[in-house]
């Protein structure tokens, strides 16, 4: 780089500021257009003239002659690209759509260059430097975005932990934990230790696991509730493994996983029966109602 | 030296592991154990591990151990108390302890031991009678 070019560049984009950054919106009007609901174009207007005012800023710096950009003239440009492309990914732009919004400066600026300079030598010098500034900040631009979307499924995988492990208690001394979703050694771990937690805190002798929610029983699925299931027996409480489907009763069965050490019933209902007879409790029907089902006194057989 | 203390209660044997326990302890837990059922004859044994919070694979071992011992001089063990923490260590050293028999708290484990204790005296009396 030699120093006219320096001196060309900058200059050259703050006297066609206003064209440059005209036919840069326009641009990018054109080629996100099925995306103006996600965007007004108040605030694209708002956001591109700021990104190059900054950008001239940096170029005028003497940034745009390294292209370097941990150099400190970038600071400014590099805040605003960072932030602009987790708002992006937020508002759910793809992320061709966000790199576009930094690659789309290439062709007016290459414009203005070409009509400026006169010398080849230096044009091609002056585009050199301006593609690799500007695939320097695309680049940039796609890690904010990539980092943005990892950290909401980090935060949402969190989430998930927390809200799907619930441990209900049913009556006293009886505990029943719904599993939903997948079930791998993390939640293993997490549901493990609030079953055992609550059945210290309650005294609890029966804890139910109902798998109804569980998409797939694996082996290694298996192993997680064999194993919750001896932790909770070690404490001194009974396990029922609940909401078995008939086709996971067919993968248990093909897998050769063996869970004749656990009692086993098809619905919640089933369990929660055995707990209560179990317990020397039972329900029984107090007046008869038109409204309650048949089947009810038999679904739960009272007395013990 | 340190010890564990033992004692009765009726048909009974009651151990209360207040101290962290190391290798010779549980040696010597054994030994005065299967002593003391030999001479009291008692039918059942409760051991509070409620205040033990660090175990290891060998402690594990003790505890079956002890179990089955009893079991050959026909007394019941029941383990209780046993913290989240330690039934999640032992699962996960792969030691279920599955000839063991446990309870949340005392209370329940009496209950255990002296039902299973009047069923056994009851089958007893049948087979004198016969």
């Amino acid at each position: 780089m030699t120093l006219s070019s320096h001196g060309q560049l900058p200059t050259i984009l703050r006297r066609h500021q206003r064209d440059i950054l005209t036919e840069w919106i326009r641009f990018q009007m054109r080629s996100t257009a099925t995306r103006r609901e996600l965007i007004s174009e108040a605030d694209l207007e708002r956001e591109s003239s700021e990104f190059l005012n900054a950008f001239i800023k940096a170029a005028e710096a003497g940034g745009a002659t390294t292209g370097d950009l941990s150099a400190p003239e970038w600071q400014a440009v590099r805040e605003m690209l960072e932030q602009l492309s987790r708002s992006r990914a937020q508002q759910g732009f793809s992320p061709s759509e966000t790199a576009t919004f930094v690659l789309s400066l290439k062709q007016p600026i290459f414009d203005r260059l070409r009509r400026e300079v006169k010398d080849v030598e230096s044009l091609a010098d002056e585009t050199w430097s301006v593609t690799v500034v500007l695939d320097a900040l695309g680049l940039r631009t796609m890690e904010a975005y990539q980092k943005r979307r990892e950290d909401i499924i980090t935060q949402q995988q969190q989430e998930m932990l927390e809200l799907s492990t619930p441990v209900v208690t049913m009556w006293q001394g009886i505990l029943a934990l719904p599993l939903i979703g997948t079930l791998d050694s993390a939640r293993t771990q997490v549901v493990m230790e609030s079953l055992l937690q609550r059945i210290v805190d309650t005294g609890s002798l029966i804890a139910i696991l109902d798998i109804t929610g569980v998409p797939t029983v694996d082996t290694l699925v298996a192993q997680h509730l064999l194993k919750t299931v001896a932790a909770a027996r070690l404490m001194g409480a009974d396990c029922i493994i609940s909401g078995i489907r008939p086709q996971i009763a067919q993968t248990i069965v093909h897998l050769g996983v063996d869970l004749n050490s656990v009692t086993t019933k098809a619905t919640l209902a089933d369990a929660f029966a055995v707990a209560m007879k179990r317990l020397g409790l039972g329900v029984t029907k107090v007046a008869a109602s038109p409204k309650a089902p048949a089947s009810i006194e038999t679904a739960l057989p009272g007395g013990a | 030296m340190e010890r564990i203390p033992i004692l009765k209660m009726g048909r009974f044997l009651l151990v209360s592991i207040q101290v962290d326990m190391h290798d010779q302890l549980a040696m010597q837990l054994q030994d005065d154990l299967t002593q003391r059922i030999a001479d009291t004859g008692a039918h059942g044994v409760l051991i509070d591990i409620s205040s033990l919070e660090i175990v290891d694979s060998f402690i594990g071992r003790m505890l079956g151990n002890i179990a089955a011992m009893s079991r050959v001089l026909d007394a019941q063990t029941v383990v209780v108390g046993m913290r989240p923490a330690v039934a999640i260590t032992l699962v996960e050293l792969g030691m279920s302890l599955s000839g063991v028999r446990t309870a949340l708290n005392i209370e329940q484990g009496m209950d255990m031991l002296s039902a299973s204790a009047d069923t056994a005296a009851e089958r007893g009396n049948v087979h004198v009678a016969n």
